[in-house]
């Protein structure tokens, strides 16, 4: 403590009781307890504290704005909380190379809206985009509804500054299209915490399009409504975003914002396609037909920008209207094949009622990628391990399905231990070779992503059956 | 050169885990790219189509697939592949390995972000699988990331799945004086922008609709086709921040330089016929805060030039795939370990 304050000056480093509770968890469901939380205010900040660290040998753990859900920020017992919110800066936007450099701490919407007048955004919007941090996006590799066409948080990073758990300080990728040697920003893009710190991120901003039209189709059920996804991708079309909601949380969410969505619907279509006005009003056109042939029994177009911000209010208040329902809810992220999705829904809904819990659906339908939402009240006795229970049958389906653990939330600790379930030991230890040549010593967020036991070096296992 | 053509997974390990060392060979269409290997076992793996399903986005091949005949299947379906080897006969191991981005790049962004899943065969027979069959995915360390560009030097690649996209409904070649100077404002989301210092070229695709809408709205003349690469014994590429391409250009033009730049990318393909072209380019390059990687020819210069920042951990990346530098020897030569006792492990 005493080097961090004579590094990091008045209050930048801190270890009361109430505040190591608060940076014990992320958003997520898993607990721990730091030994002391800093704030750097700059690269060299973070640096020192790294080495700090390091010469007492205590491991370090990456905070943004602990919006996470999947325990990435949790902390080992005794670690380093290194929190990047006084990183803050917007350092430079290039409005024609349509890139910024910002810090690790700059909020995801706040990016958006010193970029907004240029005619740009920054396109992963995740549901908290309001509070959660680009470092943090970076860690997790980020998604959000309109990751459907433009790709996840690694396909709008250039380049990032980091500091890697010796303290070194190394610019990995560049504002150039291609750099020499292996993707280093690739690899710690979703690293989360485990390979080093972002202290500076060159994000890629795209140009705001000329024209948006945004459709709200109403279902009699799932099963239209997931046909009509497919057949919109058979049509040749990839709206910028393509969101389903199931008729609970539909009606949650309209008792709560209001968005005009209807409160019998089995489900709904939230369709958003932009680009040039003529092919936005032929898709739109498109898309209504093939709702209506179905099996839509409403299709609505957002006549202005209000409406159609209101309809994303809508979309994006999921998890504050189910505050209304009950206290707690655990959300997961798992993918499947787009093409699978009815099986993989109606298997969900088997688990809520098996184990006897209310669930909903709200999730990115374009790509796959669910979202099952179990509401509960945690002070009800036993009710933890049948939350926990479902979660793992949910997995375990949409893996059965072909699918994978996370689309956009990340593994953190949460699934760490279900990483076998798509990958084998050989695999495992490919990536803890990557995580060691970044982390020699495993000082940065230890114990997160990859199951105990995962090493480099220990070629094992059985080869998988089929040939490649 | 000896070249082993394993048919099965068996057949391949045993190969690799035999040979002294070994180099990982597709169609050899960029077998120069990135150094010049030392020899070693040319190792070729199979092609074949192992899953595609229209409606889920992706497809599944065999690392020896030319891109021509995964081009061909998914035009079956209306579907593509946005990987645009210069040469069609490429395979779809040889493009990731290199990862050398094509002409579309500008809107479909670069190689790295086409591939979903690979499996490739490191120097002990170790099958390994990163990444996983989705369109998304971040569950686990992005292997297929690192596996993009790294030349064959962490093991051999033998199978990827990619992101398949609509074919695009409407496509036009279109051109204009240069220079290319605010092209980009006036367009939309255009394909490609190139200049060659003489024409700019425009590719627009999508709706016919906003085909002709982009057209109309940079003001181009239709065109047949789009523009050639600049041919020469000796190529390169460029790699600088798009902001600088035009300075770049005018600097190459001057020196007589034969080259195509692709404007809001920042790649600039040159050649020559003599090696100094590609020195005087990778001149030009640095001092534009850029780089040259050598693609073909100039025996004589390296491969990359300044080895790039963060090698201490590209060589322990490599020394935990390739403990021994058996794989591609001589490419990436800056990854390779150091005399010993120099590289910490």
């Amino acid at each position: 403590m005493a080097d961090l304050a004579a590094a990091l000056g008045p209050g930048g480093a801190r270890e009361e009781p109430l505040e190591l509770a608060m940076y014990g968890k992320d958003a997520g469901v898993t607990r721990g307890r730091p030994g002391a939380v800093c704030f750097p205010r700059d690269a060299a900040g973070v640096a020192g504290a790294v080495r700090i660290a390091r010469r007492h040998g205590v491991p370090i753990v990456p905070r943004g704005s602990g919006t996470g859900l999947a325990g990435g920020a949790t902390p080992a017992d005794g670690a380093l909380v290194v929190s990047t919110t006084r990183l803050n800066r917007i350092l430079a936007v290039d409005e024609h190379e349509r890139t910024a450099w910002v810090e690790p701490g700059v909020l995801n919407l706040d990016l958006t809206r010193a970029v907004a007048h240029l005619g740009l955004h920054y396109a992963p919007d995740p549901s908290s985009q309001q509070a959660c941090s680009i470092g943090g996006n970076v860690a997790t590799n980020a998604g959000g509804p309109h990751c459907l066409a433009s790709g996840v948080t690694s396909a709008h990073v250039l380049a990032l500054d980091v500091v890697l758990p010796d303290g070194a300080e190394v610019r990995l990728g560049g504002l150039e299209p291609d750099t020499a040697g292996y993707d280093l920003r690739g690899c710690f893009v979703g690293s989360e915490g485990t390979m080093g710190i972002a202290t500076r991120v060159a994000v890629r901003l795209s140009p705001d399009p000329p024209a948006v039209s945004t459709l709200l189709l109403e279902f009699a059920s799932l099963d239209a409504a997931a046909a009509t996804v497919g057949a919109v991708i058979a049509e040749g079309i990839v709206p910028a975003a393509l969101e389903m909601m199931d008729a609970e949380i539909t009606r949650a969410v309209e008792d709560y914002v209001g968005a005009g969505f209807p409160r019998d619907a089995a489900a709904i279509l939230l369709v958003e396609l932009d680009g040039r006005p003529g092919s936005v009003a032929a898709d739109t056109a498109a898309v209504g037909e093939l709702g209506r042939a179905h099996g839509a029994r409403r299709v609505r177009v957002a006549a202005d920008e209000a409406e159609r911000a209101l309809l994303w209010k809508g979309r994006k208040s999921a998890f504050g209207a189910i505050a209304r329902i009950a206290p707690d809810y655990y959300l997961h992220d798992a993918v499947v094949p787009r093409t699978r999705l009815v099986d993989v829904l109606r298997t969900v809904y088997d688990v809520a009622d098996t184990h006897a819990l209310t669930m909903m659906n709200v999730f990115h339908a374009g790509d796959g990628n669910l979202h099952p939402l179990i509401v509960f009240d945690a002070s009800e006795p036993g009710i933890w391990d049948r939350v926990a229970s479902a979660g793992d049958a949910i997995l375990r389906a949409c893996i059965a399905a072909g699918g994978v653990l996370s689309g956009e939330h990340g593994i953190g600790l949460e699934k760490r231990d279900h990483m076998p379930l798509i990958f084998g030991p050989d695999d495992l230890a490919a990536q803890a070779g990557l995580r060691a040549a970044f982390d020699p010593d495993g000082r940065a967020n230890p114990g997160k992503v990859l199951p105990e036991g995962s090493r480099c070096g220990e070629i094992a296992g059985a080869p998988e059956g089929t040939w490649i | 050169m000896d070249l082993s053509t394993p048919s099965d997974l068996d057949e391949l390990r045993d190969t690799i885990v035999a040979a002294d060392t070994v180099d990982p060979t597709g169609a050899g269409t960029h077998a120069e790219v990135g150094g010049t290997p030392r020899g070693g076992r040319a190792v070729r793996v199979p092609a074949g189509v192992v899953a595609h399903d229209p409606g889920d986005l992706t497809v599944t091949v065999r690392a020896g697939t030319p891109v021509r005949d995964l081009d061909a299947l998914l035009a079956e379906h209306g579907q593509m592949c946005a990987l645009d080897p210069t040469d069609g006969s490429a395979t779809v191991g040889g493009v990731l390995a290199t990862g050398l981005s094509g002409w579309r790049r500008l809107r479909y962004g670069p190689v790295r972000d086409q591939v979903l899943e690979v499996r490739f065969v490191t120097a002990d027979g170790t099958l390994v699988k990163g990444g996983g069959p989705t369109v998304k995915n971040v569950s686990g360390f992005d292997l297929p990331r690192l596996l993009v560009g790294s030349l064959g030097t962490l093991g051999v690649i033998v199978q990827a799945t990619l992101r398949a996209r609509p074919r695009p409904r409407g496509a036009a070649w279109a051109t204009a004086d240069g220079p290319p100077s605010g092209i980009l404002a006036r367009l939309h989301r255009p394909s490609c922008v190139t200049w060659d210092g003489s024409t700019v070229h425009v590719l627009a695709e999508g709706h016919p609709a906003d085909v002709e809408a982009e057209l109309d709205a940079a003001e181009l003349t239709a065109a047949a086709g789009g523009p050639a690469r600049p041919a020469g014994e000796h190529r390169g590429r460029i790699s600088v921040r798009p902001r600088v391409i035009e300075p770049v250009a005018a600097e190459l033009r001057r020196a007589g330089i034969a080259f195509l730049a692709e404007v809001g990318v920042g790649t600039v393909d040159v050649a020559g016929d003599d090696p100094s072209a590609l020195v005087a380019a990778r001149a030009v390059a640095e001092a534009h805060g850029g780089r040259l990687l050598r693609v073909a020819g100039a025996p004589g210069l390296d491969a990359f030039g300044t080895p790039p920042p963060g090698v201490e951990v590209m060589r322990r990346i490599k020394a935990a795939f390739d403990p021994d530098g058996r794989m591609a020897p001589g490419r990436m030569p800056f990854v390779e370990a150091a005399p010993a006792g120099a590289v910490a492990r």
